[in-house]
């Protein structure tokens, strides 16, 4: 045990603890409850029952109170461990409550009521998976149709990013024209146009296109990425020019030059905008939430928000959709995260 | 980054996926031939920019211009032909104040609360969410058992959805909670947080700090990493102490990517908008309404909307963001550090 302690807490140089060693694991043991903390509690809630999450204190592990169908009555009925007012314990089930007292009955012998004080009581209760939050929302809530809403604007959006970013970067890394830096200098100064400062002129253009209420209009907008057209040509530039050169020599056109050697050398650097606009296609809100008004064209984003702001809202349905929402941005967490940081330590995008 | 050879595709599910692109693209090749005859080389490079201009155009430019066309009209209409011609006069509803620390003095007593509530959470959030990854960024460089472990960590929300982000703290700030489930074990009693317009503030800074940190973390790390170790070594062989290091040695030559940070928290912080829509929806009240929301509900939710003054309060904010921006490029070029957004 000692010599595991020794190996993680193991620090170069200096021997003995300094106070600043202490600060670091303190400050990242804490970082790793803080930032992992709230997503496993999500996950975990997401398993309980109505009931359970409607309880205070909540409980850790999801817990179901155990019911048993007792003659002479229509439903179920509630389990407890009671104590009676002779001292002796049983299993009793509760057909009603009264202030106080909690009328119950054996579940043996129906026919005699028994009242016990309800602090005389406790619910019998067994650790249950409530699956059904995952499976009751895709009859319940179409969510089935947002699924694949954000499925199709993720993938669709994604392929359209790749190729006419790519076919711009080519442009601006491998040809010599007139107004080259005036449109390299254009796409960088798009950079200042957020969405925020022209939601309203975009939508009416996006409404005269026809494109309102229809996913079109949610993913053309989106995918000229200036970002992305900047990470493909600094990757295109480091491509010799003695490669096109050659191919021009034995009559390849320039779209098989493009397309068939420019974009297979380009490969890595296109893994990196992939990678970047799954997540940003998967996770974008505030636009889909303009265009999109009819419920069936929800996507997963809007879908969430919109019954998470309702007013009675069924927080074990929302739960599980939102574990479900985050499940590719966590596979991408998983298994793609060093593309990602590489990606934002060499450019700074995100 | 370096050009690199590809790896030759592995999996057959690869091949298959390639087989119609390539067939695709084959045909395609036949009718560009074309079009390059036509055009010549120079024609082709403008053949490529094509499709990224147009959309460019479409949904970027020409927004941008016919937003200022829109801060001068008045009425309901949607399309600009509808509109009638007012001036100047939106502007003059948003400034309508005559005193202008009174949000309640003023016309547009919402804009006013919105101008205020960003401005006290542009200050709060992004001098919190430059020490928070500041610190842990200096923490992460240190000789550390399984760095990208601890990095990760800290990464991880940056990924998530800003509606993910704003549910998973809505369930925990929320009556029967973690947080008050956390509290409860030392005697307090139960509190609804996001119904209390200060706590409801708080939580919203709190949660866009937790979803964004680690990126920022990961560019002052990459700059901290940057710097020289021999620097360390040459300052400790003099007996510099630990802490005058860090002032003279650590904190200069971390100051480029500092600065870009600190613009790029403050671009962010501004348009602030998803997580905290999701969380508290501009409320209790009005006390977590910011800009982004403002312009959000005059122009699109409200039953009276008003595109013309939706637009010249995005117009108002695009200025501070020009600003912004432009200092960010200029220092991005004066420390070779790219910052910029997607």
């Amino acid at each position: 045990m000692s010599r595991i302690a020794a190996f993680i807490f193991r620090r170069k140089g200096r021997n003995g603890w300094h106070w600043t060693d202490i600060v670091t694991w303190i400050w990242l043991v804490g970082g790793l409850l803080i930032m992992f903390g709230p997503a496993v509690w999500l996950v975990g809630s997401s398993f309980k029952s109505p009931a359970a999450l409607a309880e205070f204190p909540p409980t850790i592990l999801p817990y179901v109170t155990q019911k048993a169908t007792v003659e002479g009555y229509d439903k179920p009925l509630d389990l407890y461990d009671a104590t009676l007012p002779d001292g002796s314990k049983a299993v009793l089930a509760e057909v009603r409550r009264i202030g106080v007292i909690s009328q119950m009955v054996d579940p043996e012998k129906p026919g005699e009521i028994i009242k016990v004080n309800i602090s005389q009581r406790t619910p019998v209760r067994t650790m249950a998976f409530a699956t059904t939050n995952y499976t009751e929302p895709f009859t319940h809530f179409d969510f089935v149709r947002y699924l694949w809403n954000s499925v199709f604007v993720t993938v669709t959006a994604t392929l359209i990013t790749l190729v006419v970013n790519s076919m711009a970067a080519f442009a601006l890394s491998k040809y010599e024209f007139r107004g080259r830096t005036f449109a390299m200098l254009l796409i960088l100064a798009t950079l200042m146009v957020p969405l925020s400062v022209i939601m309203v002129p975009l939508y009416s253009i996006v409404s005269a296109l026809g494109l309102f209420n229809n996913l079109w209009g949610v993913i053309l907008p989106t995918v000229a990425t200036p970002t992305g057209v900047f990470i493909l040509r600094q990757y295109m530039l480091t491509i010799p020019d003695e490669l096109i050169d050659a191919a021009r020599m034995d009559k390849a056109s320039e779209w098989q030059i493009y397309w068939r050697i420019v974009l297979p050398l380009t490969a890595p650097a296109l893994a990196v905008l992939a990678i970047f606009s799954v997540v940003w296609r998967w996770n974008d809100f505030l636009w889909p939430l303009i265009v999109l008004s009819r419920k069936e064209l929800y996507t997963l984003q809007v879908g969430l928000s919109i019954y998470s702001g309702e007013l009675n809202v069924q927080w074990h349905f929302i739960l599980a959709m939102t574990v479900v929402t985050m499940i590719p941005v966590v596979l991408v967490f998983i298994f793609l995260q060093r593309f990602i940081t590489t990606g934002i330590a060499g450019t700074g995008l995100k | 980054m370096k050009a690199e050879t590809p790896r030759p595709a592995g999996s057959g599910f690869g091949e298959a996926i390639m087989v119609p692109v390539r067939l695709a693209m084959g045909l395609v090749d036949a009718p560009l031939r074309w079009v390059q005859r036509k055009l010549g080389l120079g024609g082709m490079a403008a053949f490529f920019l094509l499709p990224n201009m147009l959309i460019f155009g479409i949904f970027v430019l020409l927004p941008f211009f016919i937003n200022f066309a829109y801060s001068m009209t008045g009425g309901t209409a949607l399309f600009l032909d509808d509109r009638t011609f007012v001036g100047t006069d939106q502007y003059a509803r948003l400034f309508d104040c005559s005193n202008y620390i009174d949000p309640n003095s003023c016309t547009e007593d919402t804009f006013w609360t919105a101008v205020g509530n960003t401005a006290w959470f542009v200050v709060l959030q992004v001098t919190l969410m430059i020490l928070f990854s500041l610190v842990t960024a200096l923490i992460l460089n240190r000789e550390l058992m399984a760095r990208s472990f601890w990095r990760a960590v800290f990464f991880f929300p940056v990924l998530l959805s800003p509606v993910v982000v704003g549910l998973i703290w809505k369930w925990i700030l929320q009556r029967q909670g973690l947080l008050n489930f956390a509290l409860y074990g030392f005697g307090f009693e139960p509190y609804t947080w996001l119904n209390d317009r200060n706590w409801a503030f708080a939580a919203a800074v709190g949660v866009s700090i937790w979803a964004h940190m680690g990126f920022y973390t990961l560019i002052l790390l990459a700059g901290l990493q940057a710097i020289p170790k021999d620097l360390y070594e040459a300052a400790e062989m003099d007996g510099t102490r630990p802490a005058r290091a860090f002032w003279r040695i650590t904190l200069p030559l971390l100051m480029p990517n500092l600065l870009v940070v600190i613009v790029l928290v403050l671009i962010r912080a501004v348009q602030i908008f998803d997580e905290v829509y999701v969380l508290t929806g501009g409320g209790p009240g009005t006390s977590t309404l910011y800009l982004t929301q403002y312009i959000y509900e005059t122009g699109f939710a409200t039953q009276l909307r008003n595109p013309g003054l939706a637009a010249a309060a995005s117009i108002l904010m695009g200025m501070v963001l020009v600003v912004l921006t432009l200092i960010q490029l200029g220092l991005g070029r004066s420390s070779e550090k790219k910052g910029s957004r997607k």
